[in-house]
């Protein structure tokens, strides 16, 4: 740990500043709260929000966790970790049982987590509503007035042109029927897991400044309309080359040598311990 | 239409000014413009009553304070002074004006449709007209995708527009194409009260014909009741029951359209009678 | 070298950080932290002025590690920023008192305190000066210590703003004083509509293209009309904080190099015109910055549909770190989301409702 820099970087009083909006986030689930967000010296875009959330909530008995991607050893997740070791000197682990913080970009681990683990989000637009109104200062108004029409009519103008909901990632959910939010750009593979959890989740923007929360048990349900059920993305026929598995989010590759097309979990960690059993 | 009923709307009033007045501008008005302290009176002391199932139409020229009127009553501007009730909400115990901005909304979505004279303003270019008609139901809080497609082709069948069209969208129709368009979603939640603002206005002569005539079996099949906005005596005497005709932002005379076409009493009625013929 | 491999991104990382010293090592020839602070001063200014930090030797320094990149000095000292403490806030500064050493107006031929050209490149030829290779450092310090030499210090006299007299004369708006708190953009969420003294903090903080850009694209018609300098200074001017203990005196810290400029266009002013100010404000000497500055924010006060006119737009999209880091996050894997995006599209060609 580098002596120049105060325990997990910042000074405690911004540490405090964030863990109030974090708690101020878990009273309100899916409500998005303003943050000063301080800068880091890794890149805005590059999951400062997260890693803010991490650094105002780590302590010395925490087991970190990094997964980027679905991997541990993902560049983006290596770069947090080496950060975080810096200037902590927590432990931290690959395995997703043993850990108490998880930090993650674009997934939510294969293994259900537990009541007293913690998952971190990185997000990068915060707003589900900024797909049909660039504004700021209205998106803020419709939130306040639960007007979400202009996102069911994106879906519905989705089946008219394409007989599907066509939203791939970042599939908006109404969080205990009142707020809509953003997941952050995990795969809807990934976001019935958001559904009644264990654990907490917690959401961070750290470019646009906002902290987003939602709390164990909570009713959170991916808008759709009545007669369209919610549909995953699905791998038919397809298993992980490595441990055979058929019911995980699946990477989708190229053999670097000849070409040939294969598929493997992205989940690294679960995968290894599906093969190592 | 009975007299005797309740009014399905009642303008109390309505005075919408740009600038600060002063004491003089009763006095020292020139058209509707103040000469001693420049503020424009764009309606002054509008009242009047649409009863069920009628047609009211409104004839002026451009500066008459019609169009204030519309705006103010969709609310697209914010009246200076007045009240207007409307008996589908509320039973009309509130003025209108001094609803919340999430209660204008409930309002604009099902107690009354508007119809622009420019289909930009009432239509989502780039959606289908499809989408364009479900964003009303949406907003009433339908939630099934295939009810409400049901609903949009009962919809663009009532306005002729064949059902084959539905996925497109309204920046590839003809003028009359959207104005009926406008027309059918106007119509989406079944409301009390139907504004037009010059609706046939800047459309060839024929196709003119065809929407005049298309309101007119809207309003037998429906019974709704109409605001009908023109500068054009011809489009109200084809319409309107009664008729209203507005000079610089005020009302000076009123009636059975008949009559007021028969007999006009006021000095600028009778020039718009006399051109007329 | 695998890039994101199921192992090794640990590696891979080190390695490129390694790689970059081949770029820096390319020759025996040192670069002097002074060196850069004195004889790249603009580089500087910049760096500084998008930072929000005025320290010229951190800039330098920081030039100095990331091979002269504009984005990476200001990242470098942005994130330096998030480790100190603020110990003090300096009273208002008096830009009224400032010790000019360039001070001009496009207004009015003359003006009160005169016309101050100053050093500037305006008015040099741009002709590459084959020369300047072979200069010698030792030799032009000398010359301009010699200088120095055989002048005396001279009282400093501040000159009055242009604007003034034109205020007087009940041309522009006279505002009540304003007081309150400024609001801090490094702490706050900036939300719409926002206060001016927002505003103005984050057009200081701007990436200078942007900034320009959105100026350039005002003057060419995407904006109002066009304004006219009324007065550029640049000079010294003091910095204080409140003394602790007796809060009506204040101690002197220090001063730093500014560049203000207040620009002036023609505005409504029921039925008349009146003439209303742009103000900008940046660390240093990049003019133009100041200049695109005061534009932007007459721009913002003026309700339109340009981009310049847009606040939202203006205000949410021209700070470096947000624009860069998020630009260069597109770098990073995606093959998550990508998965996602394919399977959405590949099922709109093999099913249909």
């Amino acid at each position: 740990m580098n002596p120049n820099y105060n325990f997990a970087f910042l000074d405690e009083g911004s540490k405090r500043e964030i863990r109030r909006a974090t708690l101020k986030a878990v009273a309100i689930p899916g409500y998005q709260v303003p943050f000063g967000s301080r800068e880091l010296p890794i890149g805005r875009g590059w999951g400062t929000g997260g890693i803010q959330l991490t650094l105002s909530l780590i302590g010395p008995d925490d087991v970190l966790k990094v997964i980027d991607q679905g991997s541990d050893e993902s560049v983006n997740a290596v770069n947090i970790k080496k950060f975080v070791a810096l200037c902590t000197d927590v432990k931290t682990t690959t395995h997703t049982r043993e850990a108490t913080l998880i930090q993650t970009r674009h997934r939510i681990p294969e293994v259900p987590m537990t009541n007293d683990q913690i998952l971190v989000l990185q997000v990068p637009i915060p707003e589900p509503l900024r797909v049909v109104e660039t504004r700021e200062e209205l998106t803020k108004r419709m939130h306040a007035e639960k007007d979400y029409a202009p996102m069911w009519l994106q879906l519905y103008e989705s089946l008219i042109r394409y007989g599907r909901v066509t939203i791939s990632t970042e599939y908006p959910c109404m969080v205990e029927d009142r707020y809509l939010l953003n997941p952050s750009p995990i795969p809807r593979f990934d976001t019935p897991k958001l559904y009644d959890a264990e654990c907490l989740y917690l959401f961070g923007a750290g470019r646009e400044k906002k902290i987003y929360a939602i709390p164990p048990h909570t009713k959170v349900s991916p808008l759709a309309f009545d007669d369209v059920p919610f549909q995953r993305e699905t791998f038919p026929g397809k298993r992980c080359r490595l441990c055979g598995s058929a019911d995980t989010y699946l990477d989708e590759m190229f053999d670097s040598a000849t070409g040939e097309r294969f598929y493997q979990c992205s989940d690294t960690s679960y995968c290894q311990e599906m093969r190592a059993r | 239409m009975i007299l005797s009923e309740t009014p399905i709307l009642k303008v109390e009033h309505l005075t919408v000014r740009y600038g600060d007045g002063c004491s003089q501008c009763q006095t020292h008005l020139e058209k509707n413009r103040c000469t001693a302290c420049g503020s424009i009176w764009a309606a002054s002391d509008v009242s009047l009553e649409v009863y069920p199932g009628e047609v009211l139409g409104i004839v002026g020229e451009s500066g008459s304070g019609k169009s204030t009127l519309m705006q103010s009553l969709y609310f697209d501007i914010e009246p200076t002074s007045g009240q207007a009730f409307l008996r589908d909400y509320r039973g009309g115990a509130q003025s209108i004006w001094e609803t919340s901005s999430a209660e204008k909304r409930d309002i604009k979505n099902c107690v009354m449709g508007m119809v622009y004279q420019n289909p930009v303003m009432g239509l989502r270019m780039d959606y289908s007209a499809a989408a364009n008609i479900a964003e009303k139901l949406i907003a009433a809080g339908h939630r099934d995708a295939g009810k409400m497609t049901g609903r949009v082709t009962e919809l663009l069948d009532a306005v002729e527009i064949l059902v084959s069209r539905m996925g497109e969208a309204p920046r590839h129709f003809s003028g009359g194409m959207q104005q009926r368009v406008q027309i059918s979603k106007a119509l989406a939640n079944n409301p009390a009260l139907l504004l037009l603002d010059e609706v046939t206005t800047g459309l060839d002569l024929s196709v003119q014909a065809k929407v005049l005539d298309l309101i007119r079996k809207i309003k037998a099949r429906y019974g709704i009741s109409i605001l009908l906005v023109s500068h054009d005596l011809a489009v109200i005497r084809m319409l309107a029951d009664r008729t209203i005709v507005m000079l610089d932002g005020r009302i000076v005379e009123s009636g059975l359209t008949d009559q007021i076409l028969e007999d006009p009493q006021h000095a600028y009625t009778q020039q718009l009678v006399h051109s007329l013929l | 070298m695998a890039y994101v491999a199921v192992s090794g991104g640990k590696e891979a990382i080190e390695a490129s950080i390694r790689l970059l010293d081949w770029y820096r090592g390319g020759t025996t020839l040192d670069l002097e932290l002074e060196a850069i602070e004195k004889k790249l001063s603009l580089l500087v200014d910049r760096v500084m002025g998008e930072a929000g930090l005025y320290s010229p030797a951190y800039a330098a320094l920081a030039l100095k590690q990331c091979e002269g990149s504009v984005e990476e000095a200001v990242f470098l000292l942005r994130a330096y920023r998030s480790t100190l403490t603020r110990h003090y806030y300096t009273t208002a500064v008096e830009t009224d008192a400032m010790r000019a050493v360039r001070r001009i107006s496009a207004a009015f031929k003359d003006i009160v305190g005169g016309q101050m050209l100053g050093a500037t490149y305006d008015y040099t030829h741009r002709l590459i000066d084959f020369g300047v290779g072979g200069e010698s450092a030792q030799a032009l310090y000398r010359r301009m210590q010699a200088l120095l030499a055989v002048q005396s210090p001279e009282p400093v006299t501040p000159c009055p703003r242009v604007s003034d007299e034109l205020k007087r004369e009940g041309l522009i708006d006279i505002l009540p004083e304003n007081d309150e708190a400024p609001f801090d953009v490094t702490e706050n969420l900036l939300e719409f509509p926002a206060p001016r003294s927002a505003r103005l903090q984050t057009l200081a903080r701007a990436d200078t293209g942007f900034l320009s850009g959105l100026a350039y694209s005002a003057l060419r018609g995407f904006g109002m009309v066009h304004p006219t300098v009324g007065e550029l200074r640049t000079g010294y001017v003091e910095l204080c904080v409140p003394y602790l203990f007796d809060s009506t005196q204040s101690i002197y810290i220090g001063e730093i190099l500014m560049t203000e400029v207040e620009c002036l266009t023609e505005a409504d002013d029921q039925g008349k015109l009146k003439l209303a100010l742009g103000y900008g404000a940046v660390f240093g000497r990049n003019e133009n910055k100041a200049i695109a500055m005061a534009v932007v924010d007459r721009e913002l006060s003026h309700k339109g549909d340009y981009p310049a006119q847009n606040e939202e737009f203006v205000l949410t999209h021209g700070d470096s770190l947000e624009m860069n880091g998020f630009l260069s996050h597109l770098k990073l894997p995606h093959y998550v989301t990508f998965q996602s995006k394919l399977d959405a599209v590949r099922k709109t060609r093999r099913e249909r409702r």
